[in-house]
């Protein structure tokens, strides 16, 4: 089975509209992907042995362009982060209020299975290439009270939040050689900005990135730069819209995405090794 | 009426599939009758049945037609929103919110009409349409974020199924694809702050009445619905009474 395969056997039917030909892959594989992902049993370890497992593996790689599974990687980890973040402060006992306890385990809930969605399109065990977190920022030289501080922690939440959103959308060209996963990744990305638009909102802020604008500790400047962009398609749009809420509106209508690198930057404040 | 159509819309949807798609008048005589069954699909439909009825086109032009129809409607939405009733009774942070986003709706229907513009002929984009919101109450709080809901939540389906009909063989279909990520996650944010006014502090942000699940993993992602499925259910709603037709999207 080639790795394009097993990404149709995740598919949901209900989940997806689906052409033709992914229906019929899908009514095929549907027991297998059902079976492996419902069991929570990541797909390379439903084989029978380590000889299988590392032909599978082979096979994907040469199915798939290494940029798509490097791309797989990066979202895993961005994912541990944010799922390992609401862990730790959904566990900490008297860090998040009652009335905010639901949101937060909703995300919690929702980054725990991003982060089950990618170990299995990677063929990995949940914990495989798992970042060390430190969410003091002691690797970038910060020294944060995030669970403590209740404050703190809503605004590395709005962080790594609006950071997912600009993360997955600065890879999309990167997965547009594959439709299935461009999809998917699309679907989890409009997930990241409902998140980031909630927590924005229970911190008093507009739920839109308004230019640059960073309400969080001063070292995450980071996190927004860019989103200040008048220019889209091409055009210069700064001053186009003075009937329509101005240039903090046209920033707000449009988010930006970063790259690849810019993410690492700013997440690598957060990660020992 | 019940805003909230699209699961109920698809299998209607199913029914008149064999029919030449439109977003508008035709579609919604025909799904209104649940016994209404098609002759056999004609294999090779015509392409332009009616000279007079606008065709969003093919490629990428007819998936900016179609992003620019879905923001003209949600611009018109908001644009009567502001003014009712219920908006006018609103302060602070939720009458920020209901200015911006028919000021952010208002600029991404500015933003296509340009766009397209720039690399086609008049007769090729989309005329402005006409709207009929007699069905909504804007006097009444609830009707108006329902709905707001209805429209935020389809955008956001509609662009994440819409990605993966872009045609990115040269730099201008990269542009499109990139342009759709950053206006997608604005229509999130918009659904996910409506949701909230509508049901404060619960799980709606991202409720797992929207959110779909993929490889049994949980409800933790949003969905991504083709544009016949959209443009079915958004006729469904009544609001576009300017009849176009969609017989040339790409569908894979």
């Amino acid at each position: 089975m080639n790795f394009i395969k097993f990404l149709d056997t995740l598919s949901d039917r209900e989940a997806l509209s689906a052409k033709g030909s992914r229906r019929d892959s899908l009514q095929q594989l549907k027991d297998i992907g059902k079976n492996a992902a419902m069991a929570s049993i990541p797909f390379a370890m439903a084989a029978t042995s380590n000889s299988t497992k590392a032909a599978t593996n082979s096979m994907a790689s040469a199915a798939f362009m290494a940029d798509n599974n490097d791309v797989l990687k990066f979202a895993l980890s961005l994912e541990y982060l944010e799922r390992e973040f609401y862990q730790i402060g959904m566990d900490t006992n008297g860090l998040i209020p009652e009335e905010d306890r639901t949101v937060f385990q909703t995300i919690l809930n929702h980054e725990s299975s991003h982060v089950s969605f990618f170990v299995t399109a990677l063929g990995l065990s949940d914990g495989d290439l798992k970042p060390t977190f430190d969410f003091t920022g002691a690797p970038g030289g910060l020294n944060l009270d995030t669970f403590q501080n209740y404050e703190t922690f809503m605004a590395l939440a709005q962080g790594f939040e609006d950071t997912g959103v600009r993360a997955f959308k600065g890879q999309a060209g990167a997965l547009a050689n594959d439709n299935t996963l461009l999809t998917y990744a699309l679907q989890v990305h409009s997930v990241e900005a409902r998140h980031a638009s909630q927590v924005r909102r229970m911190r008093g802020e507009k739920g839109l990135i308004t230019k640059n604008e960073n309400t969080l500790p001063a070292a995450f400047s980071a996190i927004y730069a860019g989103e200040e962009n008048t220019s889209q398609g091409g055009v210069e749009l700064s001053g186009a819209f003075g009937s329509l809420g101005g240039d903090n509106a046209l920033t707000e209508a449009f988010d930006e995405p970063l790259t690849m690198d810019e993410v690492l930057a700013i997440a690598g404040t957060f990660i020992v090794s | 009426m019940n805003v909230k159509t699209v699961d109920n819309n698809r299998r209607r949807f199913l029914k008149v599939s064999g029919l030449a798609l439109a977003g508008t008048g035709l579609l919604m005589a025909c799904s209104n009758d649940d016994d209404f069954v098609p002759a056999d699909p004609d294999p090779n439909p015509n392409p332009d049945p009616d000279p007079n009825v606008f065709d969003l086109g093919s490629g990428n032009l007819g998936i900016l037609n179609y992003a620019y129809a879905l923001e003209q409607l949600e611009a018109a939405f908001y644009a009567k929103v502001r003014e009712g009733q219920y908006y006018a009774g609103t302060s602070g942070t939720e009458r920020q919110l209901l200015d911006d986003v028919y000021y952010h709706e208002a600029i991404h229907r500015e933003f296509f009409k340009t766009a397209i513009s720039s690399v086609v002929s008049a007769d090729q984009v989309l005329p402005e349409l006409s709207f009929d919101f007699s069905s909504v109450d804007f006097n009444s709080r609830d009707v108006v974020l329902a709905t707001s809901v209805a429209l935020e939540d389809t955008g956001v389906s509609a662009y994440n199924g819409a990605g993966q009909l872009i045609d990115v063989s040269n730099d201008a279909g990269k542009a499109y694809l990139g342009l759709a990520g950053k206006i997608v996650s604005v229509e999130a944010r918009h659904a996910s702050a409506f949701r909230d006014l509508v049901n404060p502090g619960s799980m709606d942000f991202a409720g797992d009445d929207i959110l779909v699940n993929l490889g049994g993993t949980g409800n933790s992602y949003d969905k991504a619905i083709l544009p016949a499925d959209i443009l079915a259910a958004v006729g469904n709603l009544g609001f576009i009474t300017t009849a176009f037709t969609a017989n040339n999207l790409p569908t894979s």
